[in-house]
This record gives C-alpha cells, structure tokens and sequence, in this order.
C-alpha cells in the first residue's frame, strides 16, 4: 500500500503548499483580486441605475419646471398639455391613480390578509406548497394580458350590473389590479406571519385561546409591521402599473375620484404620450418627465418605508 | 359574588364555536384561492376563445403585421423578443450574479453595502414606466443608442437586475456554511471557493431567478413603449448569424423591432373587433411561453428542495 | 538546504523551555503555539496557551465543551479569519522554517495545513472530484497526477478499495462513516504538513468510529496530526501526546499514557476520572 508522506517528503525536496507553485499562487492571488473589484463594481452598478434615474428624471423635467411653477404643477386640477392654452395640474393624474390604488387595495387587503392568514395559521404544509406556486403564476401573467381582461372581459361584464359604467373606467382595471397585486401582499404577509416564533403561539394556547384568537390576537399583532409593509409595497406597485390602466381606464385627464367614469393615471398619460410622435424639446416631452418624478417620488416614499418597515421586522425576529 | 362555573356543556359550546370559526377561517382561504385560480382559468380560457380563430391559423404565426386584421400576424414581434431577450439576459445574467455575488459573499458590514442593499430593494419596487424613461431620456437621446433591439434589451435587463440579485443571494444564502469551510479548508482562497464550490451549488437557485426574470422582461410592454417601439413592423432584423465570414453580424443590434406585448397593446387599443382577436391570440401565446417559463422555474426549485433534503 | 535549515533549528529548538514542565516531546518540532490568546470580539477565547507540536506523532487536544480546544485547533490553519471581529494575540510557529503562521496570509496558511470536519462535508460532487479538489485548488490539473494522488490519498485514508469502481459517482451515495474518510483523503491529498482533525468520529457510529481511529493510528508514521476529541477513551488509544484545556487555558499537556495514569495537576486528574466534563 502507497503510503500518504508529507513531511519526510518535504525534507526530500519536496515542493511547499502541496504542489502549488509559486506562479499559480500568484496568478491566483491577482485573480482573487480581480474578481473582488468586478463583483463589487457589478453590484456599485445597480446603484448606477438608481442615480441615472434621477438623474434623467431632474434633468428632463428642469425645462418643464422652469415654465410651470411647482404650485401650479401641485395645486391646478386641469391637465391639457397639448391645449393651446396648456394646463398642467398633476393631480388630475394623481387623482385617478389614487382611485384605481384605492379599488386594487380594496381588494387586495381582505383577500391577501385572509389568504395570508390561512396560509400560515391553517393550511397543512403540504396545501401551502401547492398554493405557492399558483400565485407565483398569477404574478407571472404579464400585465398586458390583465389589461385586455380588463377592457374586454370584466368591464363588459360589469356594465351588466351597473348600466352607468363607462367603457374606459376606473373600476374594473382597479379591480383587476387587486388580483394582480394580490399575490404579492399574501406572500409577503404571509412571510411575516411565519417568522413570528412559535413560542408566541404557544403561549397563546396555553392560554386557552383558539386557533383564530391566535391569528388575531398574537400573531398579527406581532406581524403588524411585516404586514402593513406587504400592503404599503402591494399599494406601491398598484400606483406604478401601467399597462392595465393605459388599456382600460382611457385617457381624458380627469380631476375625480369617481370610479365609473374613465380617467387618464399618471402612468397611462406617460404611455399615450409616449406613443404619439413627441417633439424631442417640446413642453410635452418634458411633462412626461415631470409626471415620471411625481410618480418616482410617489412610490420612492412607498418603497422606502416598505423596506424599514420590512427590516425592523426582521430585526425583532 | 357567583362566579360562572365551567361546566362540561359551557365548555363544550366554546370548543364547538371555536371549530367554528376555524372552518370560517379556513373558508375565507380557500374561497380566495379558488377565486385566484378561477380568475387565472377565466383570463386564458377568454383570451383562447376570443382568439381562437387567429391561433388555429397557421399565418397567423408567419405573417407580419397588416392593415387588414384578418392577416396581421405575430412573426415580426415573436423575432423581436427573442432577440431583446437575447440581448437582456447577456446584460442582466453576469451583472445581476455578480452584485448578488458581491453582497452575499464579499461585502463588509457597512454604510456602502447598507445603501447598496437599500438601493437593490428600492429599485425592485421602481415602476417599470420609469425605466422606461431612463431608457428614453439616456439611451435613446443621450447614448444615442435610438429605438433600436439593443436600447430595449439594455432596458429590461436593468429592469430585472433586481430580480435576478435577489435570487442570486437567497441561492448563495441557502448554501450552507460547511461547504464554504470544507473549501477554505482546503486551501481554497475566496474566489475559488466561491466560483469551484459556492456557484455551482447555488446554480439552481440562481436559474429560477433566471427565468422568473425573463419571463417577467418577456411580458413587460410599458418601459418599451416609452423608447419609441414602433408597433407596425413589417420586416425581420438582420440575422445574427450568416453564411458568409465572419458568420455572427451584430447589425441587428441596431434595427428597429417590436416585440409581443407591444403588437398585443397595439391591436387592443385599436377600436375595430377584428383587432382584438389578433391581440387575444398574441395574449396566449405570450400567457402560454410566460407561464411555461414560470412553471419551469417553479418545477426546478421543488427538484432542488427535494435534493437538499 | 531544507535538512540544513532543519538541524540548524533542532539545536534552537533544545534551548526553548518547554512550556509546562518537562511535559514537551524531546522529537522534532513540527508547530509551537507560545502565548497565544484569541478573541471572538470582546469573548477571550484562550489564554496564553503555549503547546509544542511533535511531528509526526498524533496530538489529542481535550476538555470540556467550550474549554477553547476546538477554538485553538481553528486557529492552526486562521478558520477564524473567514468571521469578521476575532482577533488573535500571540505566536503559532510553523517549522522547519521557523515563521508565525498567524502573521502569514491565511490561504497560503491553509494551502499547508488541512484539516477534517466534526460533519463530514463532502462537495456535491463525484468522490473523484471531491479528493481531487484539494489538488485543483493548487493548480494542478493533469490527469495523471491526478489520478495518481487521488488513488494515493483513498488507500492512505483506508477507502481505496470500497470506492475504486465507483470513483464517478456522487460522494453523497457514500455512509456517514465513508463520507467522512473520504473527507480525510481530500485533506491528505495535496500533503499538508498539518492534519488537522476536529471531533472527527462525534457524528459516526461506534463501527465507522473504530475504522477512522484504526485510521489515524497509521497515519501518524507520515503526517502530523492534531485532534480534538471529547471522547477521552479515544485520546488514550490514538494520540502520542495529550494537551488538557480548561476555560481557554492549557491546564496540563503531556505524553498520553503519563496524562491519563499519573496526572499532575487535580483539574485533569478530576476530568479524566469523570468528575466533571
């Protein structure tokens, strides 16, 4: 039998660090280092992405800003830019994709609390591995789809109930941004729910406090944070989604809350200006910018609580 | 003062209320996830029945896009996101692995790494309108990169870097700590412990990240819009590969392209019936590859679940 | 020049006392640990630990759990240094060649001192490629030495002749016991000077356990082994040398058989004979 020698091998002459030379040592070390620097430049690139965004952001709305004053960008409820006497009060769009957020989280609160709920307080693991997945496939349907269900399906099947409702309106692609949003809030309340530590359900049945009592009493309460973020994120994904919105809530910038009437979001408006032939220097290119930072800074405040909220969560847990 | 005394039958109407509520509870649940899936069924099954004439016909899959609805077909936008995707995955894929990389393995505990993850976390919630605006603000008129396959690949592979760091972390996170030491052990230095041992073992993870991401870029219409993707398209882009040296032609980098959900937003908002058709066609065979995607993923990770127990 | 240098430190060597009476092997030195203390942020770990290392005989390094000898076993090849916030103080001198391996760049510290888990931790991947990884790591990549090492590490690791036929199949397929020794060929495989062990058999059952100890007993005629074991039976039968640690410190270090019949000190006296531990 071949017998494993080292150091009677060394004294032999033997080569140190089992057989590595010392070119490969060095080759490796610089490569080792390389790839500290690209990984890293790699990830400072994703911050990149953000500071370009606000910059183009800035950048392109400055011209727009120096005609129109924040007031009146903040305060006019008309948004005519193309009129010959343009307006541009950007809660005309504001108002609208309240509206439509409104109806999606009306929807999205009950249904992804009590799915969330039911997910981690009832369902046997082996139903939550099933369920999972099907959620992730409702996320996955690509929102243009969602818009012409909206369009075509839902507000047809609407005007049936409700003889008042336009054929663009805020109602349905609010609805069905509910359900597209659903999955989303579930999930991440579902996560927080599950990361509240049994112990405290323990308690709470040793308590003598039924199954329900738990999810009500101990383990929302202590979710609370994780899932008022599943709803803040869910609320600022609602607000940014464009496509089902630019198919099937129209585009007359309307100031309102009404849900039966159509009215033009910011999104929708960004994408219908978008598609006409813009003047690269022109007012109205620059108002798209403007109605993108407003939209930015919307969901920017969303996000950023969301994830504070999120990672204060964690830390307790 | 007379207390209540607990009685067998006090009790027994406590439990019995309890299981009730239980099965309302449990009710509520279900009742959404059956509304969820039934919705899922009813938004295909709609799309396949008002499509269905245009998906039986085997132009539909060959022509280009035409006046006359009843000939438009797919074949100009099918090419499109194939080759935006193309360009997408070579951007996102080694740039979102490599952040991902970075933040799990590399980065130290402090302010730079917290801005980064913060930063990663936030852009995952940017709506995919304002990419679009970065995109239209700085490539198209600032690179100059025009309204071109490459401005819209470029795009979207910004679009889902979050998605494919996120998952490049939890992969690498999920890994355990014994494989790292075993490697150091060895004598191994970061950078082959992470690319001999950490990658490979993580490739599943990052794969599902992968095509999830893919799948979300193959269905997104907003941020391509807003570069000025023109909806009637009637010729192919150069081909990549070609017969004649040097074989591989980067021409197509540079044409103009449309791609599915685009050609599908075009014919909905067209106010003619005739048009939707076409768009109700385009919606499944953009439903069918994005679920499939999704379903490939999901399948992966249940096999790699099973694998690591 | 290598022999030169070496019988030039062996005469060094005779003028250093030893650190706990006349306790040190009179063989040569293959490792001294003098003073060294280690901290897990504001935790001190180990005390001034002072413990010589004979080459090529087996080192047992035993005591309490959380007395600091997994801690100091770590330190031989800078484990610590993967985890932000330890910090060592103090000397582990590698010879023949006489340097602090705490100052030396932890990868090259590694590439000369192996070591074998308390899990076995094979890689996801073929047995061949498991013992080969070792190898790979230095850069060597040919198939022959390959093949040459990887069988020459098996039969070193008594595994050879269970594996031979099945060198392409996943290490995962192998018993708890297999995978482990299979972990030692992968640590023999590049030659490390050192061969370290960290409760290597806590995980196996009693029969794989007396395979891996049979093991180790002949592997100490070629390589220098350090082990830690809170098995003292295990200590007794495998080890030429016994260090004690208590609360991070060494309490007793000695030849195994004086350790374990005529202790001197009443703190090893009380462990070994079960009085607390």
């Amino acid at each position: 039998m071949t017998s494993i020698t080292t150091s009677a091998d060394r004294d032999s002459g033997m080569p140190l660090y089992g057989g590595a030379d010392a070119r490969f040592l060095r080759r490796r070390a610089l490569w080792n280092r390389v790839a500290s620097y690209l990984l890293f430049l790699a990830a400072a690139a994703s911050v990149l992405v953000t500071v370009g965004i606000v910059y183009v952001l800035i950048r392109d709305s400055l011209p727009f800003f120096a005609k129109v004053s924040l007031l009146e960008f903040l305060t006019d409820t008309q948004w005519t830019p193309v009129f010959e006497n343009a307006r541009f009060g950007v809660m005309t769009l504001v108002s609208a994709t309240l509206t439509v957020a409104g109806i999606a989280l009306a929807v999205a609160i009950p249904a992804g609390l009590g799915l969330a709920i039911y997910l981690s307080e009832y369902a046997r693991p082996t139903v939550r591995e099933a369920v999972k997945p099907l959620l992730e496939l409702l996320e996955g349907v690509p929102t243009v789809v969602y818009g012409f269900f909206a369009l075509l399906f839902v507000t047809p099947l609407l005007q049936t109930f409700i003889p008042g409702l336009s054929g663009f309106n805020l109602l349905a692609p609010g609805l069905v941004m509910g359900i597209m949003i659903l999955p989303y809030t579930a999930s991440v309340s579902e996560d927080a729910m599950r990361a509240v530590p049994m112990g405290l359900r323990e308690a709470g049945y040793a308590l003598g406090y039924s199954r329900f009592r738990v999810a009500a009493k101990v383990v929302i309460p202590a979710a609370l944070s994780g899932i008022t973020a599943a709803f803040i994120l869910g609320m600022s994904r609602a607000v940014g989604e464009t496509m089902v919105v630019a198919i099937a809530a129209g585009q007359n910038p309307n100031f309102g809350f009404n849900p039966l009437e159509g009215a033009s979001t910011i999104t929708a408006y960004i994408v219908q200006m978008a598609m006409g032939d813009l003047p690269h220097d022109s007012i109205a290119y620059h108002s798209v910018f403007a109605a993108g930072l407003a939209l930015f800074v919307i969901t920017l405040s969303f996000n950023l609580v969301g994830f504070f909220l999120r990672r204060r969560f964690r830390e307790v847990y | 003062m007379a207390t209540t005394d607990i009685t067998h039958d006090s009790l027994a109407r406590i439990i019995a209320a309890n299981r009730r509520t239980d099965v309302v509870m449990a009710s509520i649940g279900i009742l959404v996830l059956m509304v969820a899936g039934t919705l899922l069924g009813a938004v295909f099954i709609d799309l396949l029945a008002s499509g269905w004439e245009r998906l039986v016909n085997p132009d539909f899959y060959t022509n280009f896009p035409s006046r006359r609805p009843a000939q438009a077909g797919i074949i100009s936008a099918v090419v499109g996101t194939s080759l935006v995707m193309l360009v997408t995955a070579v951007i996102a894929v080694p740039l979102g692995v490599a952040a991902g990389l970075y933040l799990e393995e590399y980065a130290a505990k402090n302010w730079l790494t917290d801005l980064i993850e913060i930063n990663v976390s936030n852009l995952a919630g940017v709506p995919s309108i304002i990419y679009g605006l970065l995109a239209l603000g700085l490539f198209v008129y600032g690179f100059g990169t025009g309204e071109t396959i490459l401005t819209a690949g470029l795009t979207l592979a910004l679009l889902i870097l979050p998605v494919i760091i996120v998952a490049t972390r939890e992969a690498v996170r999920s890994i355990p700590q014994d494989l790292r030491e075993a490697a150091y052990g060895l004598g191994a230095d970061k950078w082959q412990t992470v690319r001999l041992y950490v990658l490979p073992a993580a490739r599943p993870g990052i794969l599902t990240g992968v095509i999830v991401g893919l799948a979300r870029a193959i269905g997104e219409a907003a941020p391509v819009i807003t570069i000025g993707a023109l909806t009637f398209i009637a010729f192919l882009p150069p081909a990549p590969l070609q017969i004649e040296s040097p074989f591989i032609n980067f021409d197509w980098l540079t044409s103009p392209f449309t791609v599915m959900p685009i050609q599908m937003f075009n014919w909905v908002s067209r106010p003619q019936a005739e048009f939707h058709i076409n768009a109700a066609a385009t919606g499944v065979v953009l439903m069918v590859m994005t679920l499939a995607m999704n379903a490939l993923a999901i399948y992966i990770r249940l096999r790699l679940r099973r694998l690591q127990r | 020049m290598q022999r030169q240098l070496n019988t030039l430190m062996n005469e060094q060597f005779d003028d250093i006392p030893a650190p706990l009476g006349e306790a040190s092997p009179a063989t040569e030195l293959r490792a001294e640990v003098r003073n060294l203390d280690f901290w897990y942020g504001d935790t001190q770990a180990l005390k001034g630990v002072n413990l010589r290392v004979a080459d090529r005989k087996v080192t047992a390094m035993i005591g309490p759990s959380g007395c600091g000898k997994s801690t100091l076993l770590r330190c031989f090849n800078r484990m610590h240094d993967l985890y932000p916030g330890n910090s060592y103080g103090g000397e582990i001198r590698l010879f023949p060649e006489d340097r602090n391996l705490i100052e030396m760049d932890p990868g090259l510290v590694r590439l000369r001192i192996g070591m074998v888990f308390q899990k076995p931790n094979p890689f996801p991947k073929s047995i061949f490629e498991n013992v080969a990884a070792g190898l790979r790591v230095r850069g060597i990549n040919a198939k022959k030495p390959l093949d040459e090492r990887v069988e020459q590490a098996l039969q070193g690791a008594a595994l050879w002749d269970e594996v031979k036929d099945r060198l392409q199949e996943s290490a995962y397929g192998l018993s708890g016991g297999q995978q482990q020794r299979l972990c030692i060929a992968r640590a023999l495989a590049p030659q490390p000077d050192i061969l370290l062990l960290d409760e290597p058999t806590s995980a196996l059952d009693p029969i794989a356990t007396a395979k891996i100890e049979d093991l180790l007993t002949k592997l100490h005629k070629s390589v220098t082994v350090i082990i830690v074991t809170h098995n003292m039976q295990q200590a007794a039968r495998i080890s030429n040398y016994t260090a004690y640690m208590h609360m991070g410190k060494l309490v007793e270090y000695g030849v195994t058989d004086d350790l374990f019949t005529a202790p001197r000190e009443q703190m090893t006296s009380d462990y070994i004979t079960g009085r607390f531990g």
